[in-house]
């Protein structure tokens, strides 16, 4: 049977994307490195805050990884949990593993800790470029319950690749966030369907801003990973301005585009409406080379 | 919050797989129990952190209930809770045990 990665909590997806009892957890439960401001504010804390990091293997390689646990506040990011993971990064840079992996899940800033979740957020920017400028390569995996946004949201962009599923999803403001702010008629985040083909690993993937879709598998994130081991990014100047300039075109090509599906069209996706109901394999046959 | 401390003892000794073993997670209607080997003059120590206050008789229940099943000695239990209910509580006891001892979880 396969195993869901949506379904699975942060320590299920670790024993089953790297190697069997190959990770060795830092600062584990038993450590009691816990949130210092949650208590204060009269609410549970948990012993690992919401991040699971250490080292282990992925097929045979060294990597360091992470794993932020959403049914703890959302996987959001308050001042411990950010140190623990700017803490794996800056560790990379010494014991130079083959890759780091990010289990992402998260809303973004852990808002109790305010000032001290967002420095710690600054901080883990920082580090995953420190960590990329060494020639380590970041790989994210995202196909959580929770998804990943906010400041998750551009850490997550600022790595080599995503990987995602369907139900992972991807963006800076959250769906709620969007209704809140702009009201039910920009953005109606009860319909799960325009939130999925919105903010969903699909077309986060034709946009070009997540590297791989996969199916909702914790066998298929860990096979994603591997493959995603061999890759060389292009760090160069030149492909940075080239990156910039098609962001740029993207506004140009799809700014009168109502719906992702008029985006998909404008891709050249024949009955881009379809594109919900495929399964990972068959979307990424019908969507290949037409990509933005 | 309310901070609840039981203390158990006639427990048998232990040999546990782990040093220490944790189950479920800190979100709501559930919790989190971290299980330890600790030497405490053969007593089994429990502490709950729990959000949900006025609930110790029933804490009380669940854990008697709990340490019937798994009289374990020299063991400290620390759990984190955001209201679980008291079927959730055993469930969750009964599977960091199952970790901790070798089982399955």
């Amino acid at each position: 049977m396969t195993q869901s990665y949506y379904e699975a909590s942060a320590r299920e997806r670790l024993a089953a994307v790297l190697d069997p009892s190959s990770f060795q957890e830092i600062l584990p439960p038993s450590a009691r490195v816990t949130s210092p401001h949650l208590r204060q504010l009269d609410t549970p804390a948990a012993f690992d805050d919401g991040i699971i990091v250490g080292e282990g293997r992925l097929d045979g390689q060294p990597v360091l990884a992470a794993a932020q646990e959403g049914g703890f506040m959302g996987g959001a990011v308050g001042e411990v949990h950010g140190a623990k993971l700017v803490g794996l990064l800056e560790r990379a840079l010494d014991t130079r593993p083959t890759a780091v992996l990010l289990l992402v899940e998260s809303g973004g800033v852990r808002l109790h800790e305010a000032n001290a979740g967002l420095i710690a957020v600054s901080e883990v920017m920082r580090a995953v470029l420190a960590v990329r400028g060494a020639g380590i390569p970041v790989i994210v995996l995202d196909g959580g319950q929770f998804g990943c946004f906010g400041g998750m949201g551009i850490v997550a962009r600022l790595c080599d690749t995503v990987i995602i599923s369907e139900e992972g999803r991807l963006g800076l403001s959250g769906p709620e966030v969007i209704e809140t702010t702009c009201g039910v008629e920009e953005f109606d985040s009860r319909d799960r369907a325009l939130v999925w083909r919105t903010v969903g690993g699909k077309h986060r993937t034709l946009l070009g801003e997540a590297g791989e879709l996969v199916a909702d598998a914790t066998a298929a994130f860990r096979a994603a990973a591997i493959r995603a081991l061999a890759l060389t990014p292009d760090l160069s100047l030149e492909a940075l301005e080239r990156e910039h300039a098609a962001l740029g075109q993207r506004i140009e090509r799809f700014g009168d585009c109502h719906d992702a599906v008029d985006i998909w069209r404008a891709l050249g996706i024949e009955a881009p409406e379809r594109l919900p109901l495929l399964e990972a394999a068959d979307f990424n046959t019908i969507t290949a080379g037409k990509r933005a | 919050m309310e901070t609840l401390k039981f203390e158990y003892r006639g427990g048998r000794p232990c040999n546990p797989a782990q040093a220490s073993a944790l189950a479920g997670v800190v979100g709501s209607g559930n919790l989190e129990i971290l299980v330890e080997q600790e030497p405490l003059n053969g007593a089994c120590a429990v502490e709950v952190v729990t959000a949900a206050v006025g609930f110790g008789a029933i804490w009380q229940a669940v854990l008697d209930d709990f340490f019937a099943r798994h009289p374990l000695a020299d063991v400290r239990i620390s759990i984190n809770d955001v209201g679980a209910t008291p079927a959730v509580v055993s469930l969750r006891l009964d599977q960091a045990v199952n970790a901790f001892l070798g089982g399955t979880a």
